[in-house]
């Protein structure tokens, strides 16, 4: 295959990887968000972790996967991004690390302050990448200063705009409503009456701001002009999803609602990585500077033996991650046999 | 300390803390999957029991392992950008698989494992299992063909800029005979971890623990003094192979490790050497005339090159510099890893031998040794890594690209970023590592019957 082709192939792989890994992860994030807030009893604690119990690292390991991905296809990508967004990574990992181990940790001690402790340790290693993540994705799209030798020259401020901000919140709301109505889908009884109001609540701000985001985009980066004024199904369908969300959840229908905030999820991510294209970061000092997938990428002989790879191990992830939802598809609640 | 060293130290905790715990999981998965099979064929509950206790304690140190192995995959980009871009065409590629390949699997089955024990029928669960315990052990083996493209590059060559070395021969770089040194040699030493942590807590229970446990723990063992002694034979024979391919991909690595200075025939093996590094001598060293000969080529003849041949070399063959490794640091991080493997050689066979004669009133000294061995397979895991990536200095790639070259030009403006960084990564991981001693104490201690296992575990055990 030609060496376009090929690189074309990869910057699809790794966008369908981000947006596998928000999809998953992003209701992940929202049940740790939500965790202190709508079950008090330590059983009911339980349960809610419970709902994510047998998937969160498998989820995670999208990430995983992401970042090796883009270390092979694109070097230059992965080595401008982790060393330019230095501080903000070590704050997401940091974060990653005490929400990973407290899933773990939680149960192994009857003492109230210790599971209280690690509770909010799990809430505070959700919220923080749910917000990074939106402000790192922000700053890709809305160009960050990098100069002629693909080095990031700004410091951790810079990435803390305006724009960030809001996109970093919007993610926030978006994740945390995600998990909300994943946890209506899985739990029963008065969790379930307490995901369901999170999940109205959080759909206001989180449909308000999706909007300004939206307009914002429009304002500060060149993602609209690249992709026309019409900017085709996949961005509205995303906004549209997000805002029907909450007659879906009033109809009982938590499947179809869920079904929506993965939707809206997905194809916002979509969206950026379309924008994006063929760029992989944006120089906000020169448009020449910028990363592409040609600039960036690997040899013709990488790709192809990656692409090999993924070709045959991809759909296999797939099957059998889909086989453990199918596993443990029952809806649990406080009579359930736990496991812990 | 300049940026460069700070990097240098970053790296040096992060993944030294990070094979704290790989190295148990390696070792414990296997371990556990065993007990569960012998759960499954015999119908024996005592074996589910031991299952569910080791299995506890795999967890424990399982999720230390997984997040401090998500730094390791960002840290190449955070400090090393230079190094990224440099060899991404070849190294990101077994990381990328292993992922896929690996970490995907251990994760996804790990949670049906742990959550899936009345959810399914007792042999698929039991499969689950294994499929954790070969895909942590494959995961392994593609980060080892990753790390053996910096000691042994095979299967490259450089682009015409010379600005980065491209992949030409994939099946070259996994078939690099390196990897099938390296590999056996970590996964036995996983083995030996896991082995001397179940002599030592099974030791404790069959001598002080309740009567009501010490059935099931006689044969847990019984199975570790078993797996023990194959991992301590085995590690030791891989370490021994893996010598002697160094002799020939890196002799420098060699010299350093045993402080030679010059070449000898037959070389001499030092047991106590203070050396002095600039002047590149001996202050003082006590030596056994011709068994470095005997260990590097099984005969008491042989031309072993020494320091100062092998920098002369290279300075031909590389262009002026200094191309000795830290000569100390390999000499006692290679002394520490022997030392400590003689002395587990000593406690597998001390282990075997009682257990083999039945008998379970071990004398105090010998119960303090199995006790107190696991302990040994961390220093020499630990000390093993050290002179392997320190002996291998200057060099990032041995031969193509210079440490000093590889650090990440943005960090070398940010002195402090990378200090915040590495002293956020020192605070967080000694706080992981005192949690994770006090859980895995905490389920030693309490045996088969404690509070925390699973209400099935409750009712059975009860």
């Amino acid at each position: 295959m030609e060496l376009e082709t090929l690189q074309t192939i990869w910057f699809i792989l790794i966008a369908v990887l981000f947006t596998g890994f928000f999809f998953l992860e992003g209701f992940d994030y929202g049940v740790g968000i939500l965790l202190p807030f709508i079950a008090k009893e330590d059983r009911e604690r339980r349960v809610v972790i419970n709902t994510i119990g047998p998937f969160w690292d498998g989820n995670e390991v999208w990430l995983v996967t992401a970042g090796g991905a883009m270390f092979a296809a694109f070097p230059n990508w992965y080595a401008t991004l982790f060393s330019g967004f230095y501080p903000a990574l070590i704050v997401m990992l940091v974060a990653l690390i005490l929400r990973g181990v407290g899933f773990e940790f939680r149960s192994k001690s009857e003492n109230r302050l210790w599971r209280r402790a690690w509770d909010w340790a799990i809430f505070a290693g959700s919220a923080v990448p749910a917000l990074l993540w939106g402000v790192a994705m922000a700053n890709i799209i809305r160009g960050v200063p990098i100069d002629r030798n693909m080095n990031y020259t700004g410091d951790f401020l810079d990435l803390l705009n305006p724009y960030a901000l809001v996109c970093g919140i919007t993610s926030l709301c978006i994740f945390t409503l995600h998990g909300a109505v994943f946890l209506t889908l899985k739990t029963l009884d008065d969790i379930r009456q307490n995901a369901m109001n999170a999940a109205r609540k959080v759909w206001v701000p989180a449909t308000l701001l999706s909007l300004t985001f939206v307009a914002y985009t429009y304002i500060e980066t060149d993602l609209f002009s690249r992709l026309g004024i019409n900017p085709g199904i996949v961005p509205v369908f995303s906004v549209l999803a997000l805002a029907s969300v909450v007659f879906l959840l009033r109809n009982n229908a938590s499947g179809w609602a869920f079904a929506m905030t993965g939707i809206a999820i997905a194809f916002s991510t979509m969206t950026i990585f379309l924008g994006l294209f063929p760029r992989v970061m944006v120089s906000s000092l020169d448009p020449e500077w910028s990363l592409t997938i040609t600039n960036s990428s690997s040899s013709e002989y990488t790709l192809g033996i990656m692409s090999v790879v993924a070709l045959i191990f991809v759909p296999v992830v797939l099957l059998y991650q889909g086989w453990t939802y199918w596993i443990f598809r029952q809806r649990i609640g406080t009579g359930s046999d736990l496991e812990y | 300390m300049d940026v460069l060293s700070l990097a240098r130290l970053q790296f040096a905790v992060t993944s030294v803390f990070h094979f704290f715990f790989v190295p148990l999981t390696l070792g414990l998965s296997i371990f556990v999957a065993i007990m569960e099979t012998a759960y499954v064929r015999s119908g024996n509950e005592r074996y589910k029991r031991l299952t569910r206790f080791w299995g506890n304690i795999f967890l424990v140190n399982f999720a230390v392992g997984v997040v401090t192995g998500i730094v390791m995959e960002f840290q190449f980009g955070l400090n090393w950008s230079e190094y990224a871009r440099f060899v991404g065409d070849i190294f990101g590629v077994p990381l990328a698989i292993e992922a896929l390949l690996a970490f995907f699997l251990e994760s996804t089955f790990l949670g049906i494992w742990v959550f899936g024990w009345d959810k399914l029928p007792k042999k698929l669960h039991a499969a689950t299992i294994w499929i954790v315990a070969i895909a942590s052990n494959l995961s392994a083996l593609w980060i080892l063909v990753a790390n053996s493209f910096m000691q042994h590059p095979v299967g490259y060559r450089l682009s015409e800029s010379g600005a980065r070395a491209e992949m030409t021969d994939f099946w070259a770089l996994l078939l690099n005979p390196y990897v099938w040194t390296q590999f056996p040699h970590v996964v036995a030493g996983g083995i030996t971890t896991a082995a001397f942590l179940i002599i030592s807590i099974s030791a404790f229970h069959v001598a002080r623990g309740k009567e009501a446990d010490r059935e099931a723990f006689r044969k847990s063992l019984k199975y570790g003094a078993v797996y023990g002694f194959l991992g301590t034979v085995f590690v030791t024979m891989m370490g021994h192979t893996q010598m002697q391919g160094l002799l020939k991909h890196q002799p420098m690595k060699v010299a350093a490790a045993e402080a030679l200075w010059e070449t000898e025939n037959p070389a001499s093996f030092s047991l106590f050497t203070i050396g002095d590094e600039e002047k590149l001598e001996d202050l003082f060293s006590i030596r056994v005339p011709g068994l470095l000969s005997f260990l590097a080529f099984n005969s008491f003849e042989g031309e072993v090159r020494g320091i100062k041949d092998l920098q002369a070399e290279y300075e031909e063959r590389f262009g002026p510099g200094d191309y000795i490794p830290p000569v100390a640091v390999s000499y006692w991080s290679f002394r520490l890893m022997v030392g400590a493997g003689t002395l587990m050689l000593v406690i597998a066979s001390l282990s075997l031998f009682y257990i083999l004669r039945d008998r379970y009133d071990f004398p105090g000294w010998a119960a303090g040794m199995m006790s107190w061995g696991f302990v040994l397979p961390y220093l020499a895991n630990s000390s093993g890594w050290i002179l392997a990536e320190m002996g291998r200095q200057p060099w990032i790639v041995f031969g193509l690209l210079r440490t000093e070259d590889a650090v990440s030009p943005t960090v070398a403006v940010s002195r402090g970023e990378v200090l915040f960084s590495l002293v956020t990564f020192v605070l967080i991981y000694l706080f992981l590592t005192a949690v994770d001693i006090f859980l895995i104490r905490k389920f030693a201690l309490a045996g088969l019957q404690s509070p925390e296992s699973t209400e099935e575990g409750g009712r059975d055990g009860a």
